[in-house]
């Protein structure tokens, strides 16, 4: 592919229902050949910018422009994307094939060809000889591949998903994650997915917009979406995460402190670029939290030497645990009083016996794991 | 409710008692006077308030000759005709009601149903006020004919002659009006409640693949709408089939149908053996139609 330019671009976009404000004033560019999520909590307004994109929902405002057509009043017979659909809305009363040729059938497209395409978009999605079965005989899992391939067959400039994998179970819908993304490859098209799922988000796009109250949150890859949370609603939405309230005590290029209350000094090696003595908050995920059995003071210490004496530390009882296989939550009480979660990875199979509930436990995590956010 | 603790065959007596008073009900109310009138229409009369049931076969010999097999088949296209009518005003009228904003549907489902609620008397004659030769529709026709008139002497042009007020009642069209008027709402509900249960995504992934509306209406819409329309044609063409008001209060002497037939041989003509052949005739001809309903039904089941 060339230089990658916008494909869909979303100008100043607002939706208004009556009174309610669905999406406010969004502006997105998505590239061509990217494989793009809208994540973000049901209401939130992301399946109406899809509906928007696809032209089911015109805009109060703004402009949607695709291949660089504005097409804010076209309607979605009219436009280069396809949907697949929540409920894959396959047609009830068709055959397989019948279903993935009823667009070519509209288009025009003569009989020979047809029969080769609408093969090829079954074999793309691994349906190759479903041609007869009518969907009523066919698995959930299998009717989203008749809808993947109704919509892939008519090579469509942009493939909208709406939550595609909601009303699968969790093995079906980890291997479907997959099989997205290297169908995307494959067709390079270029897909825009809405979800609520984090990591269906994280594990399939190349780009996510964080969606809140009709508001993008948040435009980033999945690493820096996770790592680089730019504000609480985001750090909160995508992963588990702790946060404090604090001042910030030490601004410089190289370094930063921040004190809170909930957990004590916090001291980063970066600078944050934020006003002295500001409030702020300190995103801390569990597994950059390291434990430590009481006793281990020194090895601790050590272990926290990227950080002045007495910063990045804490100490705590363990309050509650959760036991998922390959680690465990644990729910610690901070002498502050106030609740931190660790997740810790089960690096052998008699580990997590070293910690268990109302156990006193120490803390440290590095100079580079927390995150500063300003709102 | 298949199996389980429900089923009706752990619990015989209690289900007897519920489903009892309803059979005997069915039973003796009209099962019976069903089975007496059936076999009239074996017998002849043997005087003023006999009838003797022989077993002939001549009332329905009588009945199939051509003098009232042709009321009969009019009846049927009549009644065709007012459902085909029906089904093409309520249709739209459905989808509309489908499609309207949700706190609006009770309201407009309301509008549909409310004719229901009033006496069909009352409703005919209601409408023959409006139809007559001195009625609103006459009167209104006839301003617009003299609006027309003064129009052209403005303009220079010989007037109109003078209105003569069009025959709107006592004949087969104030026959068909009468009866679409009354049965529309049996083809409107079904074909809600049908629309209604249509996956709406089902319409947009239509439009989506490049459809356009009319498109999505014939391939999409109206053969997942099927069971819904074959039952409002049914639940149509059988009542108008044996429509007795509305011919008898809004037709002509040309325009009565198979009822009003049946009328006059039970009560002016008092030859109830014959009133029970034409009668038992319509009905076996509305077995025929029900019976073909549910095979097709069966079929389109073992498609699946």
């Amino acid at each position: 592919m060339s230089d990658p330019q916008p494909i869909i671009q979303i100008r100043n976009v607002s939706k208004r229902f009556g009174k309610v404000t669905a999406v406010d004033n969004v502006n997105l560019d998505i590239m061509a050949g990217e494989f793009f999520v809208l994540l973000g909590p049901s209401g939130c307004g992301k399946t109406t910018l899809l509906r928007m994109i696809a032209g089911f929902e015109l805009p109060t405002e703004g402009q949607i422009i695709i291949d660089g057509v504005d097409v804010s009043d076209v309607p979605p017979n009219k436009r280069p994307v396809n949907m697949v659909f929540q409920s894959y809305a396959v047609f009830p009363h068709m055959s397989v094939a019948d279903n993935v040729a009823y667009g070519l059938k509209i288009r025009g497209v003569g009989r020979g060809e047809r029969e080769d395409r609408v093969r090829e978009a079954l074999e793309l999605v691994k349906l190759g000889g479903f041609e007869d079965r009518m969907p009523d005989q066919m698995s959930g899992g299998q009717r989203q591949r008749v809808a993947l391939a109704r919509s892939l067959v008519m090579r469509p400039k942009v493939l909208l998903l709406d939550e595609p994998l909601s009303a699968l179970d969790a093995k079906l819908r980890a291997q479907m994650q997959f099989e997205l993304s290297d169908l995307q490859d494959q067709v390079g098209i270029t897909f825009v997915t809405v979800t609520h799922d984090q990591d269906e988000a994280l594990s399939m796009a190349s780009r996510i917009a964080v969606i809140n109250k009709g508001e993008v949150a948040q435009l980033a890859g999945p690493s820096d979406l996770y790592e680089f949370p730019a504000n609480r609603f985001v750090a909160d939405f995508v992963g588990s995460v702790n946060i404090f309230e604090g001042k910030l005590t030490l601004d410089e290029p190289d370094k930063a402190a921040v004190e809170c209350p909930g957990i004590g000094k916090v001291y980063l090696n970066h600078g944050v670029t934020g006003p002295h003595g500001a409030d702020v908050w300190i995103a801390l995920r569990p597994e950059k939290i390291y434990l430590h059995v009481p006793g281990e003071g020194k090895a601790v210490r050590a272990a926290a030497q990227d950080a002045p004496d007495g910063h990045n530390f804490a100490r705590g009882v363990i309050k509650g645990m959760s036991y998922l296989g390959d680690i465990t939550l644990y729910e610690i009480k901070l002498d502050s009083g106030e609740m931190i979660r660790v997740s810790r990875p089960n690096l052998s199979r008699h580990d997590q016996e070293d910690f268990t509930w109302d156990d006193r436990v120490s803390m440290h995590w590095r100079a580079d794991s927390p995150v500063v956010l300003l709102s | 409710m298949a199996g389980g603790t429900q089923d009706w065959r752990l619990y015989k007596r209690p289900f007897a008692a519920i489903a009892g008073a309803p059979l005997f009900w069915l039973l003796l109310f009209f099962l019976v006077p069903m089975a007496i009138v059936w076999l009239y229409s074996f017998g002849e009369n043997a005087g003023p308030a006999d009838i003797a049931i022989s077993g002939t076969l001549d009332n329905y010999k009588r009945a199939i000759e051509w003098l009232y097999l042709s009321i009969f088949l009019k009846s049927l296209a009549v009644a065709a005709l007012v459902t085909l009518i029906c089904l093409i005003i309520g249709f739209p009228v459905a989808m509309a009601i489908t499609f309207a904003a949700p706190k609006w549907r009770p309201w407009l489902l309301l509008g549909i149903m409310l004719p229901f609620w009033t006496n069909l008397l009352i409703r005919t004659y209601a409408l023959m006020t409006l139809m007559g030769t001195n009625g609103y529709a006459n009167k209104g026709l006839n301003a617009l004919w003299d609006g027309a008139s003064w129009l052209r002497t403005f303009v220079g042009m010989q007037p109109l002659e003078a209105w003569t007020p069009v025959q709107l009642l006592y004949n087969n069209f104030a026959v068909v009006l009468g009866l679409v008027y009354v049965h529309l709402p049996f083809m409107v509900l079904p074909l809600y409640s049908a629309l209604d249960r249509l996956d709406k995504s089902l319409i947009e992934a239509s439009l989506d693949l490049g459809a356009g509306h009319l498109r999505t209406l014939m391939k999409i819409v109206v053969p997942l709408a099927g069971p819904g329309i074959l039952a409002g044609v049914m639940i149509t063409l059988i009542p108008a089939l044996g429509a007795y008001l509305t011919p008898d209060l809004m037709g002509g002497t040309e325009s009565q149908m198979i009822a009003n037939v049946i009328e006059r041989q039970f009560k002016r003509a008092n030859d109830w053996p014959f009133g029970a052949a034409l009668s038992f005739l319509l009905i076996y001809a509305m077995f025929i139609l029900i019976a073909l309903q549910s095979m097709r039904r069966d079929k389109g089941r073992e498609a699946h």
